[in-house]
């Protein structure tokens, strides 16, 4: 085993990140909504021995287009809310992390607390949040209690004119995960003590207001959820451009960045360096760690992924691209690209499969193996949350007195 | 004709239910707590698993309370957890009006029900509370009157947004390139309080709509419940009170083309079962008195007589001062909110009448267990306060938490099976299925009207 364990991650979505993978020869198109199939993907991704999964999610349908709905009726359109899939997962599983994504510009910070409070413990330590902001402004239609800026086509060329435009609901972003920290330590560890010699079951000077007030909301806390398992479930956001890396800096415990090469992972890992020294955070104290993302295809004989990726493109009508590198390739050689970039300072990588269920399958069964092979991957899933797995220390609650 | 009794399990959120000083209780948030009732609940064969909603921690004269149970998971995340511990039970939950939005709760619901097979069942109730407000960007913005009119439109939205996806409107069909068909989702909704369009997410579960259930006392309640619910939940648990409820809200339900059988009234409930009446009524006393300690009692008091009474003695009598009429003393919490100074009228008059302590009182006004006795005498009991049309079945909150169902399941549930009263298994796999519920059909999209709000 090399210094420090490689992570891996994989994010589930749909029938996989191809938008014609749902015609793929194995895909289950009709069972998207049903919890079987999601059950068994995260069980096959817990045979891998995975760190975590993602499960992807919005207030509006999915759209070819990042900024605005389309009326393809030809791409899977559909979804279920990720915190009750994450949660119902919860009980089938037994070591993965269970990371939904959550959309915190028109949901509740408070109901985003404590959902994802109630999933670590259902899942006894495994929860994890992927804040999201709504880039859609069709999505505040459905809403009907504010309006966010409508992305137009030039904006959505560029990473950091999409974050330019976006930058209020950052913002607002970093007061929903300060919220939702803050609720999750507003209970100290040992506020319930059953005391029956005073008839109290809570100590009240373990439970604490949070006071937060901002611009863009208040919410005066105690949780009525007591302190998650893991105190501080972990938060992980995908980021492409400075202030999506500055919002990972306040507030992430893992950010998700595209680079296109080991180069390019550099650079970003350097400017993601340069946001958390900007906001003064002590990674000592508080490490980020940084996972790479890539989509991929795999297949054991060589040019086979990329052929079937052609296939799928031929079905869709387009060349599928991404914010993401597309690898297409055996899993030797994808083991091969994640030592090469891990060099470049990652700690891991969220794997997003192309194509469901072969791509995973192909991580799990074949990927995995040829890490271990090269020591480079666990054997077995350890003891522990899933703050350990990622050796993220155990987080201090704010309000705790300390002697 | 004999009815078929109704079962609802209900883990207990706040209040003084649960007796968490017995040994035998367990965590309140755990999910083997959850998990164990549960499916005790479902090998009882069981309608359904309740949560109610607690969005504030209670306060007791401006600091949290300190002497209940308190601590509670977000209900859709717990049950939807649950329904991969468990296949044929309903769960259910309270889902607040009024500091969610239609296309949120309507998008968890519908994802519970996927999730469940067709489980879900949703108790839908509005706050006007400014102090539940402090957590939520729309503070207490809603005014009392606003409630039902809030309610009435906030469900009517839920069902158009449900509605919003027909059956087979996913066509995943990978021969022709077809995922869904056009126009899957789309909505329109122009009201008083809600004005949203767009493109609803989910598509049709397997229930349509999950189960809607109310609670509430008060003629507008009333009124919704007889026009919009399918189970009401109520407090009524003595029969001449119950059957003056079930009588009133059944006759409500022709003003709206509905009939008796459209509507289960189901009363929350306690259970204390041992082998003899005699030990059963012993044990009964046992628990009501560990449920209004001495701090309890004075707490009770507290709240209706709006100040401080700390200085007096649980074992002595009422206090001779009269009740602060404004001032309000437990926050959260949804009993003593009206009507204080008249309770605190009756409590003196009932205590001088039988020369009842603090404590006396406060246990005698708690009302005691519902039903008390052996196997025998409990499973008569109900079958005879549901054949008399006090009710059509029971909400079950137990007292100790995780077990405390287990008895009623192992000893009177086989009792109810061998009246033939309750079902020996599951007919079916919906909520709706086990409600003796007709499916719900789907109404035609919405094109921009909001259905009259009522």
């Amino acid at each position: 085993m090399t210094d420090s364990p490689l992570h891996l991650a994989v994010a589930l979505d749909g029938a996989g990140w191809h938008p014609a993978a749902w015609r793929s020869e194995d895909a289950r198109p009709g069972a998207l909504f049903t919890p079987a199939y999601w059950a068994d993907l995260v069980a096959e991704a817990e045979r891998g021995l995975l760190d975590l999964v993602t499960f992807e999610d919005a207030l509006g349908p999915q759209s070819a287009a990042p900024h605005r709905p389309d009326d393809r009726t030809d791409q899977v359109r559909g979804s279920l809310d990720a915190v009750l899939l994450a949660s119902h997962l919860a009980l089938r599983t037994t070591h993965i992390g269970l990371v939904p994504t959550v959309n915190v510009t028109h949901t509740e910070p408070f109901h985003v607390a404590v959902g994802i409070a109630t999933l670590d413990h259902v899942s006894e330590g495994r929860a994890g949040l992927r804040p999201q902001i709504a880039a859609r402004a069709a999505d505040a239609a459905h809403f009907g209690r504010r309006t966010t800026p409508q992305l137009t086509d030039d904006d959505i060329r560029d990473p950091e004119l999409i974050a330019a435009r976006l930058r209020p609901l950052f913002a607002e972003a970093t007061d929903v995960v300060e919220v939702a920290r803050r609720l999750w330590d507003s209970w100290e560890d040992d506020a319930e003590i059953r005391d029956t010699a005073t008839g109290r079951f809570l100590d009240r000077d373990k439970l604490h207001h949070i006071d937060f007030e901002g611009p863009y909301f208040s919410v005066r806390g105690p949780s009525i959820t007591p302190r998650p398992p893991q105190g501080q479930p972990v938060v992980a956001s995908l980021a492409h451009a400075s202030t999506p890396y500055e919002f990972a800096a306040r507030g992430c415990d893992v950010v998700f960045v595209t680079p296109r090469d080991r180069t390019g992972a550099k650079a970003i890992l350097a400017q993601v360096d340069e946001a958390v020294d900007q906001v003064g955070r002590d990674v000592r104290d508080r490490p980020l760690r940084r996972f790479a993302d890539l989509v991929v295809f795999l297949d054991d004989e060589p040019g086979a992924a990329a052929r079937r990726k052609e296939r799928l493109d031929a079905l869709d009508g387009a060349e599928y691209t991404s914010d993401a590198a597309v690898f297409t390739g055996t899993p030797g050689e994808l083991a091969d690209l994640l030592l090469d970039w891990r060099t470049a300072g990652l700690d891991g990588f969220r794997l997003r499969p192309g194509a469901l269920p072969h791509d995973l399958t192909a991580l799990t069964r074949r990927l995995v193996p040829e890490l271990q092979r090269r020591d480079a991957f666990r054997r077995t899933y350890g003891a522990g949350t899933l703050r350990a797995r990622l050796g993220l220390p155990a987080p201090r609650n704010r309000y705790a007195q300390h002697g | 004709m004999t009815k078929q009794i109704h079962l609802a399990a209900q883990l207990p959120g706040i209040h003084n239910v649960t007796v968490w000083s017995d040994p035998r209780s367990r965590s309140q948030i755990a999910i083997g707590s959850f998990v164990h009732l549960a499916r005790t609940a479902e090998r009882g064969k069981f309608d359904f698993f309740f949560l109610a909603e607690g969005l504030r921690l209670r306060e007791h004269k401006g600091s949290l309370y300190e002497l209940d149970v308190a601590g509670r998971p977000d209900n859709l995340t717990m049950l939807s957890a649950l329904s991969a511990a468990t296949t044929r039970l309903g769960v259910a939950a309270t889902v607040n009006a009024t500091f969610n939005e239609p296309y949120e709760v309507a998008r968890r619901l519908a994802t519970l029900d996927h999730l469940s097979g067709g489980r879900t069942g949703w108790n839908v109730v509005t706050s006007f509370d400014a102090f539940t407000g402090e957590n939520f960007r729309r503070g207490g913005f809603l005014a009392e009157a606003d409630r039902y009119t809030r309610a009435a439109e906030f469900l009517a939205t839920a069902r158009e947004l449900w509605d919003s996806w027909a059956e087979g409107d996913v066509l995943a069909d990978a021969a022709t390139g077809r995922f869904v068909r056009p126009g899957a989702g789309e909505f329109a909704h122009h009201g008083e309080h809600f004005d949203i369009s767009g493109r609803f997410t989910t598509p049709r579960a397997p229930q349509g709509h999950p189960v809607i259930i109310q609670a509430g006392e008060s003629d507008p309640g009333r009124e919704f419940a007889a026009s919009d619910a399918e189970v009401v939940f109520s407090k009524y648990n003595r029969l001449d009170e119950a059957r003056a409820f079930y009588r009133d809200v059944k006759g409500r339900l022709a003003r709206y083309g509905r009939s008796p059988a459209d509507l289960r009234i189901m009363p929350t409930a306690t259970v204390v079962v041992a082998d003899t009446d005699e030990e059963a009524t012993a044990y009964a006393d046992e628990i009501t008195r560990a449920q209004v300690s001495p701090q309890t009692a004075i707490a009770h008091l507290e709240a209706v007589w709006g100040r401080d009474l700390s200085a007096y003695d649980p074992d002595g009598p009422l206090p001779d001062i009269d009740p602060e009429p404004e001032s309000l003393v437990l926050k959260g919490h949804s009993v003593f909110r009206t009507g204080r100074a008249e309770t605190a009228r009756r409590w003196r008059a009932l205590a001088e009448e039988r020369g009842l302590s603090i404590r006396e009182l406060m246990i005698e006004v708690h009302g005691g267990q519902t039903f008390v006795g052996s196997p025998h005498t409990v499973a008569d009991a109900i079958d005879h306060f549901v054949q008399s049309d006090g009710a059509d079945g029971f909400v079950f909150a137990t007292h100790l938490t995780p077990g405390g169902l287990d008895d009623f399941v192992d000893r009177v549930v086989p009792l109810l099976q061998e009246k033939g009263v309750h079902r020996p298994d599951y007919t079916g796999t919906t909520l709706r299925h086990h409600l003796g519920l007709a499916p719900r059909p789907r109404a035609e999209r919405t094109s921009g009207n909001a259905r009259e709000a009522s």
